[in-house]
């Protein structure tokens, strides 16, 4: 389908595409409750539509101010990541079909918008516009909740995120005033302004130790905002950082780290959707590698995981959310046997877990494994060990562990009514692609930046990849069977943001304390002054002071007498 | 010596006559001519004319037809004498100093304009406000009297003969103490407080007519431009300094300069809302206009005696008035009171700008005539609104009633703005040139009271917003806004209030001629009027 054949919908290519979301999310805002939810889903089908047949080229230059803005530009990078941003966002909006929120509708509409107008975005200071625009939206799918504890916690994650963006700008600046160019292109680091701008991204791509704000938020949001918050943030900043630091090797170690270390905390974390966050942010791992090691096929592999990534996590995420939903928790220690009552649900969960497990047929197997052959390919056999390991994990705390402790295990007693038939038909569809993109990898890889030449279905990788497999269930199993399993145990774990949750807070109050000291000293003494002075001022001017009073027209011919007294004296003696 | 005095002004006269004499031969007298005696006498007249007709719906188009003729001619003198010349009218064809001169140049045409078009403005506001306070009986008697007052207040202005001045002083103080005095229908403390301003207000007007006795006695002459040249012949006279301090402390009282404000607050807060809008945004202004007409034509800042009395007695005072009243505004509990005390803090403003004796600040005091005049004039209009439909001007009385009346709240949130100074508004050109004046003078430190004293402003003005719009409305009051004849006058006062705030250019240099018809005199002047000659 071409636009000649629809005149009528070719207009639409003249609007770039996240203004299409910015006026959905206005109609949104005044639309009455119930056709809110076919705009929510019908405008990103539009606007996948119009990604879908947009020319490539950068088609809306703008110069602003002396500067030289690009508000559209596509090519086979930008297109594939705006693709999977507005087809996640029918899917996450058909999950919320049953919102009746306006402020988390509206919201979301602004944050998909705002994140394919970065994607789409070719200089450096339209990309910080929508940068904090997918800030300052998605913060309300966090404070939606509109608890006492999500409203810190957006508070929190809005402050991250708007340190990014302002880390982002100042970088910008710089680079502008080094290069005399705003162009969003590859950049070497090695100045303070890629530095600024690398900073800026990891942030948002939830580098090791720059990671607390995803497990804090995610977890935190609504049934379905973490459904849509889970796509765009972190997938944004894999984007950028596939544009503009693509090659650069300090990523494969940073993103040999981020496979690892979130494992750990995967495995031992009791709140599913929080274990969801932590094995998102080892996915990101492997697409950061991927981006370190900048061959076609890297990439490729990076874009290609961010795709089916988006697609299962989603999956994961609205599987757990249907439960969320229907019960209330989403504390495996809480949870367990709602196969009997939540069959479908069950099912979509084991699709979006095996697909995360990277299980041939599925989709993670087809793209996890072209990273994997990227890093082989390059000889870095730690990174590659590192992969594998996380690979295995990654079986461990996502496939097995997200629908053993919530559909099987012991019997929490919980009947649960199945998931809402719109739910049902989200996560169908969304398994559905899965499933697609592991049969079919061809359909993925003709939209890949590169020409692919890759062939995922051979005896080395299929083999290989079950060995991981039944490594990683032996592994479960043994430790299921000696106890030592430590999923369902109660406790809020402290990762690295113990820094900031516990240390920075004791040092800071200790700070407080004093600066509170000094200040209430200095704040009575002021305070007493005023009180006098006021007490002094009211004495005499409020309602009871003389000043106020009203005086008997004597008292005034007095005063009248004394000024002329004064002024005769005054007069005489000049 | 009064003879000798006497010839002198008869012979400063000779040459201006003679002129008159030539222009008049040579073309017929037409209305145009006549309008300096017009313009006092067309309200003055039709004063009788209410009460004669008797009848209570003629009164007010008469009434308001003769505001509107007044307006139109105070307009038409203005734009002759804006070049900076005068227009000298001999009453009756008189010649000065024998003769009643009407002496019209910017400043005083300045003046006129200003009352007149207030008076214009707050008619179709008082036809509604009255009808609320004022029982119907007295409704002719109301307009004769404002009519009266305001042919009072434009013959002080117009009028270049002292005494003459002093007569319609008194003519327009009477009908404003029984105009306070009709606030007793609403509330019975409107009766002493028109008593006490009656004996304050006259004892005003006897230091200043002692003053004008005493001129008399050293001079022999009543016309202010013959006792200008008289004065300036004998700089050493005792008397004469009396007569001055006299004349000083008298007009000190009629403007309120702190502490001889007394009467103010009262009169102000128990006269009928269209009283207290007209008095507020006219007579005190008029009183200032005098203060000036004396202080800088009749006699001169060079006279030491003056520069002294400015700068030791006028000046203390203005600061003092600028600080002590707008204290006293921020504990009032009342809208009018408040206001009432923050119009002394406001004089304070005038004053200094006076005292301070430069072009540029008195420039700022003269348009601060006028920004202030409209400001106030808003402000008390909404203030009138709110008694009408909430019943009282107390803080309890109106909570809340931005939500319930928000197109006058709205204007009162403009006349508030204009009070602090806030830019964009009247009320910041004026203090934009008071600081000016200051600072061309070195005076910083006096530019930064005048900053702080509006801060003092933003304090009794947002107790005001406060109690409008952060309270929830009272469940008995009248929940509706007010009539469309207050709305209008109120939002035409509130636009001129923003219109003059943006452009600022007519005003500032009408006020600039006006400073320097004041200090300097008129460049030429034109001799009409001449009937019966």
């Amino acid at each position: 389908m071409s636009p000649d054949t629809l005149p009528a919908l070719s207009a639409l290519s003249a609007l770039p595409t996240a203004f299409l979301f910015l006026l959905g999310a206005l109609l949104a805002a005044v639309l009455p409750a119930r056709l809110r939810p076919p705009l929510l889903v019908g405008l990103p089908a539009l606007a996948a539509w119009q990604v879908w047949t947009l020319p490539e080229g950068r088609l809306m230059p703008l110069a602003l101010m002396g500067l030289e803005l690009e508000l559209m530009r596509v090519d086979r990078l930008s297109r594939i990541f705006a693709l999977i941003f507005t087809l996640i966002a029918v899917l996450g909006n058909l999950y919320a079909w049953h919102l009746r929120d306006r402020v988390q509708q509206v919201a979301a509409l602004l944050y998909a918008g705002a994140a394919i107008g970065a994607v789409f975005a070719g200089d450096l200071i339209t990309l910080f516009l929508w940068w904090e625009g997918t800030a300052i939206a998605s913060v309300f799918l966090i404070w939606a909740r509109r608890t006492e504890g999500a409203f810190h916690t957006g508070m929190r994650y809005l402050v991250v995120q708007v340190l990014s963006g302002v880390l982002l700008l100042a970088g910008a600046a710089l680079y502008w005033r080094e290069t005399g160019s705003l162009d969003f292109t590859l950049m070497r680091l090695g100045s303070p302004a890629t530095w600024l701008i690398f900073l800026a991204f990891g942030i948002k791509a939830a580098f090791p130790l720059l990671h607390n704000w995803l497990q804090d938020a995610y977890p935190a949001a609504t049934v379905t905002g973490t459904v849509i918050l889970s796509a765009f943030t972190t997938k944004l900043a894999i984007y950028a950082l596939a544009r503009g630091f693509a090659g650069t090797e300090i990523l494969i170690w940073i993103g040999a780290v981020m496979t690892v270390f979130p494992v750990f905390f995967a495995e031992v974390e009791n709140d599913m959707r929080r274990v969801l966050s932590y094995s998102l942010n080892n996915q990101l791992g492997f697409m950061v590698v991927g981006i370190g090691i900048g061959s076609e096929m890297a990439l490729n592999g990076t874009a290609a995981h961010a795709f089916a990534h988006i697609l299962y996590k989603a999956l994961l995420f609205m599987s757990v959310g249907a439960v969320l939903y229907r019960t209330g928790t989403a504390r495996a220690t809480e949870l367990g046997g709602l196969y009997r009552t939540m069959p479908l649900t069950a099912i979509m969960a084991v699709i979006g877990a095996v697909s995360i497990s990277g299980v041939p047929l599925f989709s993670g197997f087809v793209t996890k494994s072209m990273v994997l052959s990227a890093a082989s390919d390059a000889h870095l056999w730690p990174v590659w060990g590192a992969l594998v390991f996380a690979s295995a994990a990654v079986l461990s705390h996502s496939g097995i562990k997200i629908p053993y402790f919530i559909f099987f295990a012991h019997d929490s007693g919980r009947r649960p009514a199945e998931a809402p038939r719109h739910m049902l038909l989200a996560m169908g569809l969304t398994a559905a692609m899965c499933i697609a993109i592991g049969l079919a990898p061809g359909l993925l890889y003709a939209l890949l930046p590169y020409p692919v030449e890759y062939h995922p279905y051979s005896g080395y990788h299929v083999v290989g990849q079950m060995q991981l497999l039944l490594f990683g269930v032996v592994a479960f199993a043994l430790a299921m069977r000696f106890g030592l399993h430590p999923g369902e145990k109660r406790g809020t774990l402290l990762d690295s943001d113990w820094l900031y949750r516990r240390a920075a807070p004791a040092v800071l109050g200790a700070v407080a304390a004093l600066v509170r000291a000094i200040w209430g000293a200095g704040a009575a003494a002021v305070g007493a002054l005023r009180a006098a002075a006021m007490g002094f001022i009211r004495a005499r001017s409020g309602p009871e002071g003389r000043l106020a009073h009203v005086w008997p027209t004597g008292s005034m011919v007095e005063w009248l007498a004394i000024i002329l007294g004064v002024m005769l004296v005054v007069v005489y003696l000049a | 010596m009064s003879g000798e005095a006497a010839s002198g002004a008869l012979a400063g006269h000779g040459a201006e006559a003679a002129q008159a004499a030539g222009k008049a031969a040579e073309q017929a007298p037409g209305l145009m001519d006549h309008l300096p005696a017009l313009v006092v006498l067309v309200p003055f007249l039709a004063a009788p004319l209410v009460v004669l007709l008797g009848a209570r719906r003629l009164a007010w188009p008469v009434t308001f037809a003769a505001a509107l003729f007044s307006l139109a001619a105070a307009l038409a003198l203005l734009s002759q004498v804006l070049g900076g010349a005068a227009i000298s009218y001999h009453i009756g064809g008189w010649a000065p100093p024998l003769g009643i001169e009407y002496r019209i140049d910017a400043a005083n045409a300045f003046v006129m304009v200003i009352v007149s078009a207030i008076a214009v403005a707050i008619l179709p506001y008082a036809r509604a406000s009255i009808a609320a306070e004022i029982p119907a009986r007295q409704h002719v008697l109301f307009h004769a009297l404002f009519l009266l007052a305001l042919a009072g207040l434009l013959g002080v202005s117009a009028t270049g003969d002292a005494f003459n001045l002093f007569v319609f002083l008194e003519i327009s103080s009477l009908s404003t103490y029984v105009l306070v005095a009709m606030g007793a229908y609403r509330d019975k403390r409107a009766l002493t407080t028109a008593f006490n301003y009656l004996l304050m207000g006259t004892t005003g007007a006897t230091f200043f007519v002692i003053g004008i006795g005493f001129l008399y006695m050293s001079t022999g002459t009543l016309n202010m431009a013959d006792l200008a040249q008289l004065i300036a012949q004998q700089p050493g006279n005792r008397t004469i300094h009396a007569g001055f301090a006299f004349i000083l402390v008298g007009m000190g009282l009629k403007v309120a300069m702190y502490p001889l404000h007394l009467w103010l607050p009262g009169a102000y807060s128990y006269a009928p809302s269209a009283v207290s809008a007209f008095l507020a945004a006219t007579a005190t202004k008029v009183a200032v206009y005098v203060m000036l007409r004396f202080l800088f034509s009749v006699f001169g800042p060079a006279y030491p005696f003056e520069a002294s009395a400015l700068g030791l007695v006028v000046l203390p005072l203005a600061l003092l008035a600028m600080f002590a009243a707008s204290f006293i505004a921020i504990f009032q509990v009342n809208f009018k009171k408040m206001l009432a005390y923050s119009s002394i803090a406001q004089v304070g403003y005038m004053l200094l700008g006076i005292a301070m004796l430069s072009q540029t600040a008195l420039s700022g005091a003269i348009v601060h005539l006028f920004n202030h005049a409209i400001t106030k004039a808003t402000l008390f209009m909404v203030i009138g609104a709110y008694v009408l439909r909430a019943g009282g001007a107390f803080y309890r009385d109106i909570e809340g009633i931005g939500r319930v009346m928000p197109l006058t709240s709205a204007a009162g949130v403009i006349g508030g703005l204009s009070l602090i100074g806030v830019p964009g508004t009247a009320g910041f050109v004026s203090k934009w040139l008071l600081v000016q004046g200051a600072l061309e003078k070195g005076w910083w430190w006096l530019a930064l009271l005048v900053v702080a004293s509006s801060l003092l402003a933003v304090v009794y003005v947002w107790k005001g917003i406060e109690v409008a719009y952060l309270r929830s409305p009272r469940d008995d009051v009248d929940r509706r806004e007010a009539p469309l004849a207050m709305l209008v006058p109120i939002w035409v006062m509130a636009i001129a209030t923003i219109w003059f705030g943006l452009s600022a250019e007519w005003t500032v240099g009408a006020a600039r001629t006006a400073a320097e018809a004041l200090m300097h005199g008129a460049s030429e002047i034109v001799i009409s009027g001449g009937v019966g000659r």
